[in-house]
């Protein structure tokens, strides 16, 4: 699997992730390598294999319809970066041009 | 091209996003009250807190399940929930967790009058919280409060194919979903809201560029950004050039749609199964079970109306499309003393599509019970009519008038004097007084003119100013003229 | 001091949780120093903590007194947990993890939270924002990773008990390189709630723990149901310590041949042959079995764990707590510079192999074969268990490295995970006890593998060779003098 500077960086951008020119020239190769290493699970017998997203069979998991407790307001906002009264805040969101 | 080929190139479809009236989050046990003080309802779970983990509420299966079979889907045997991820402040965990590939519901459809409306999927998912953008500030601010209320999204075929269908489409889809009781239904708490996705064939068997509208605040709104879409996208077409595959914007003071900005970041939501949550299956068991209980739905119950009151189709339909219309008619006729004549309900019925709906529509109201006339009053209206107090046209205004004043129509029409004359003696004097005004009718009648007593009975009003009985009158002239059509 | 010593002074009236508090605060000044396996630590808090427990007039619980460290990526209320990273850095959780509640209710003191790194993401505790953990055995050495403040903590006696948390060898091969028991649970055995999760169908909490029978004491009470976590296995816990001393006799244990091959360390197999030797000796009766998916246990490994992750790390941006760029002019710069400033290296490398995988057009052959091969890999343990009740092999295959010695190579680094990799991706519960040392002197462990749910046969086994063995007894000296 090729893989580019120029795509690590669509990759960063997507997760929204700022690299720095040398972490784009260092990423590259490495994902490249460990990518190259993944290649051998191509020679697995999957056929017909059904894949595994839950290691335990379980289902039906479920709580009732019952209200529990919720946080303080305070509480809630006591790790915030930046607030205005009882609201989070960031920087404006615009959608529209 | 002319209009009519226009509009058969018109390819529309739905997505409804409907917050189920739960008490509480699909994975927490936070309340959904609408309109509780900022940031009040929220837990590290629906803030999407380091650590945290969901778990489903029982009642968004139960509730999602009921629609999905209103809207005649199948249900999936196992229901599977996966992480769409994005980054956007509103989405505390930056993914949603939401259905992909297994929705709860598929493959259903809604009936219009004259069309079957397919439904491509029915699934459940987590909402997000609040933006609020400052006039002129820099900032957002946020309220995570509505994060994690359930959602279904129910996305229709895209069948539509006008502006005037989708709005059809919407009002029969609120209907059915008001009558399974699971959500308030209201727009304008964004407890129902729409996204559209228009497109114009170019040639009949070309699919053109799907435009989606966002910003869609009422159902008038969906039909009017679709007209001006579907002009937008035919005169760029007309032109020779190409419509943008985009989400646009509806402005609704400017009666237009705008393009996002095109700064926009590429999206990809790297769907995966969402880990911290175990598969759900539902037995046929199940599915049944919640078959049987659905509650009586719009086109059962208008048949049902049709049967037992004799309603003509078109009054039946409108009359249950909105629940609380219907419920309000039943409230109505199960009143009166039984059985209810065919006659009877078709009184009531009458009053409702006609003098009641138009007033709901030109006052804009949500329904029925917004138009502050109870059952009751109705009820009342028609008695004073079917006792001869008042007549049918005094009735209209006595209907007017309640409404104003907010008093019941028998206390309108006592204090407006308005009550119906029916003194046999006050209305002989004015006949014998009509009588030797107009011997010139009077004549014409005695002589065979039939048409004569009609006028003689409207001066009979004019000198009553419109009090007078119009039956007694008529009754009371024919007795004193003892003419030869008497 | 063990658990069972230390419970044994309180019943004779010896000494109580203050005094043992302060005996905990010299044990820190000793070596914190050397080794730096506490992220956060607060004197103060411990001595609250113990006196409230002396105040307290109700019945004791099973860790009254018991000193446990955590490690800093599960929630303590009030109390900084920042997953040895910067973009937690002020992060104090509004609530207590499962785990959290129930050691305060068994009347556990919270000792501190352990270094770790970042994340959970490497094997030496190296990638950690407050600088690495050391070896307590050999201070040029990693201390094994992630939980390495845990493992290392616990070698130098600060406390007898920690916490740590396992997604591809994350207790085990710290606990064996420390020379000390770590036990990764099957997957669903302990709540995660609370947890701050790296790959949310990998993850479990354990204990570490000096011997056996303190980590089946605190395994007691951490483990069972819960229904916050949906992924929470409702069965009941039995009680392990009753069953701890029944014996090993005609128990049948695995040898996986794909285990003993190439880059096995010489020194770890010397060590390990003996303690084989050891436990025929008890009785058991030794098989020699085939894993043949072995190879594809770390490339399935990195492709799921670092797409979940990719998926679980998205909540770090700045908006809510944690780090925050300052002077963000618009919403993409503050994601892109927070998250950018905020992780380390091995994170940001692991999250854009996540989004990758994940990615439109590599869904399918990456995420979704790997999802395959998964069942693959626990079809191997299905039929290895059908013929024997556990499995042993090496936890690690070198003792404990140098520190920098594999910080360039991230490859060779995931490489040492490769013997309790395919353990997590299975959902089995895995031990890891001593077993001996290298002619370096760097312990070696021995790692027993159950079938799901059934930790008991590991603790009775690694029990009767703890017992026979008697290596649990040895202790590192301590650092001299402070500065070193």
């Amino acid at each position: 699997m090729e893989i580019s500077p120029k795509e690590v960086e669509y990759l960063a951008q997507l997760c929204r992730l700022e690299l720095t020119p040398e972490e784009l020239k260092l990423f590259a190769p490495q994902i490249k390598e460990i990518l190259s290493y993944v290649e051998i699970l191509k020679s697995a017998p999957t056929h017909n294999t059904p894949p595994t997203t839950h290691v335990l069979s379980l289902a039906n998991v479920y709580r009732e319809d019952q209200i529990r407790p919720s946080l303080d307001t305070e509480k809630a906002l006591a790790n915030a970066p930046a607030r205005e009264g009882p609201f989070f805040k960031v920087p404006k969101v615009i959608d529209a041009s | 091209m002319s209009r009519q080929t226009a509009d058969s190139a018109v390819v529309i479809g739905l997505e409804v996003h409907l917050q189920l009236n739960t008490a509480t989050k699909i994975f927490c046990g936070c309340p959904t009250r609408f309109g509780a003080p900022p940031n009040s309802q929220v837990c590290p779970v629906c803030l999407g807190f380091p650590g945290v983990l969901p778990v489903l509420n029982r009642q968004v299966l139960r509730y999602g399940i009921r629609v999905a079979l209103g809207l005649n889907c199948s249900i999936q045997p196992k229901i599977v929930f996966h992480r769409k991820n994005y980054f956007y402040p509103d989405l505390p965990k930056a993914f949603q967790i939401s259905q992909y590939d297994l929705p709860l519901g598929s493959s259903g459809f809604v009936d219009l009058e004259n069309k079957k409306v397919r439904i491509n999927r029915v699934h459940m998912e987590e909402d997000a919280g609040k933006l609020i953008h400052k006039e002129g500030e820099p900032a957002s601010l946020v309220d995570y409060n509505r994060c994690g209320i359930p959602l279904l999204e129910i996305v229709s075929e895209p069948d539509l194919c006008s502006p005037e269908e989708a709005y059809a489409y919407l009002k029969t889809l609120k209907g059915i979903l008001q009558y399974l009781e699971v959500s308030d239904c209201d727009m304008e708490k964004g407890s129902l809201r729409c996204d559209a996705n228009v497109s114009l064939r170019p040639q009949p068997d070309v699919l053109g560029a799907k435009v989606e509208i966002k910003n869609l605040n009422s159902f008038k709104a969906v039909a009017r950004s679709l007209s001006y879409e579907i002009r937008r996208q035919g005169e760029i077409l007309e032109e020779g050039g190409r419509v943008v595959q985009e989400t646009r914007l509806w402005d609704d003071v400017k009666g237009v749609t705008q393009g996002m900005r095109s700064k926009e970041f590429a999206h990809d939501y790297r769907y995966f199964p969402e880990p911290d949550l175990v598969p759900f299956s539902v037995s046929t068991e199940e599915v049944e079970a919640v078959r049987a209980a659905l509650p009586e739905l719009p086109a059962q119950r208008a048949r049902r109306f049709m049967a037992a009151y004799g309603l003509p189709p078109a009054d039946a339909r409108q009359l249950t499309a909105e629940k609380a219309t219907a419920d309000y008619f039943e409230q109505c006729v199960k009143a009166l003393p039984a059985p209810v004549e065919n006659k009877r309900g078709k009184v009531f019925a009458n009053w409702i599509v006609s003098d009641i709906s138009r007033e709901i529509n030109e006052r804009g109201l949500e329904n029925i019970q917004a138009l502050g006339f109870p059952p009751s009053s109705l009820i009342e209206l028609i008695g004073l009519v079917e006792s001869g107090a008042i007549s049918g046209k005094m009735a209209k205004e006595v209907f007017i008038e309640s409404l104003a004043s907010k008093k019941s129509p028998a206390a309108v029409v006592a204090a407006k004097g308005m009550s119906q004359v029916t003194d046999r003696q006050a209305i002989r004097e004015a006949a014998l007084a009509v009588i030797q005004e107009q011997p010139k009718a009077a004549e014409d009648f005695r002589n065979g003119k039939a048409q004569a007593l009609m006028f003689m009975v409207g001066q009979l009003m004019k000198k009553t100013k419109g009090a007078a009985s119009p039956a007694i009158s008529q009754e009371i002239l024919k007795e004193l003229l003892g003419g030869e059509n008497s | 001091m063990t658990v069972f010593e230390l419970q044994q002074m309180y019943r004779q009236g010896k000494t109580g949780p203050s005094e043992v508090v302060r005996e905990l605060v010299k044990k820190v000044e000793v070596w914190e120093p050397a080794i730096h396996s506490l992220a956060w630590f607060d004197p103060e808090w411990l001595t609250r903590q113990a006196a409230a427990l002396e105040k307290g007039t109700g019945p004791k619980g099973p860790l009254w007194g018991v000193p446990v460290v955590v490690k800093d990526n599960i929630c303590v209320e009030g109390v900084p947990v920042t997953c040895a990273s910067r973009i937690l850095k002020g992060f104090r959780p509004p609530y207590n993890a499962t785990v959290i509640e129930r050691l305060q209710s068994a009347g556990a003191l919270l000792a501190g939270m352990a270094n770790m790194d970042e994340f959970a993401f490497g094997s030496s505790c190296e990638h950690s924002c407050y600088g690495p953990t050391r070896n307590p055995w050999d201070l040029s050495r990693v201390p094994g990773g992630s939980s390495g403040g845990s493992a290392a903590s616990v070698a130098a006696s600060i406390a007898p008990l920690a916490l740590g948390s396992d997604t591809g060898g994350s207790i085990r091969q710290p606990a064996s390189f420390c020379g000390v028991v770590g036990l990764k649970p099957t997957y669903g055995r302990v709540s995660r709630y609370g947890l701050i999760a790296f790959a949310s169908s990998l993850d479990q909490i354990g204990p570490l723990a000096r011997t056996v029978e303190d980590a089946a004491l605190l395994s007691q009470v951490i483990f069972g149901f819960d229904q916050r976590d949906s992924t929470s296995g409702d069965l009941p816990v039995p009680d392990y310590l009753q069953q701890i001393k029944t014996g090993v006799k005609g128990l049948k244990v695995g040898l996986p041949k794909e285990c003993f091959g190439k880059g096995l360390d010489a020194g770890v197999k010397t060590e390990l042959e003996k303690a084989f030797e050891q436990c025929r000796a008890l009785g058991i009766e030794l098989r020699e079995i085939s894993l043949p998916r072995t190879d594809y246990a770390i490339p399935t490994y990195y492709v799921l764990a670092t797409a979940e992750a990719s998926s679980n790390l998205a909540r770090f941006d700045g908006v809510q707590y944690g780090y925050r760029f300052p002077n963000a002019s618009n919403l993409m710069e503050l994601y892109a510079k927070t998250r950018g400033e905020g992780f380390g290296p091995e994170v940001k490398r692991r999250i854009i192999l996540g989004t990758f995988v994940l990615s439109s057009g590599y869904y399918d052959a990456y995420y979704g074969h790997a999802l395959k091969v998964r069942t693959l890999i626990k079809e191997d343990f299905d039929r290895a268990f059908e013929q024997v009740d556990c499995i042993l092999t090496p936890t690690a295959p070198t003792p404990a490295f140098r520190l920098g010695e594999k910080l360039q190579d991230p490859l060779t680094m995931y490489l040492s995970d490769i013997f309790t990799i395919s353990i997590n991706l299975a959902g089995l519960p895995a031990l890891s006890v001593p077993c001996g040392f290298t002619p370096e002197g760097l312990p070696v462990g021995l790692q027993w593998i159950g079938r799901p749910f059934q930790e008991e046969v590991l603790f009775r086994g690694a029990y009767a060779y703890q017992q026979a063995a008697g290596w649990h007894t040895k202790r590192p000296p301590e650092p001299k003098g402070a500065s070193s």
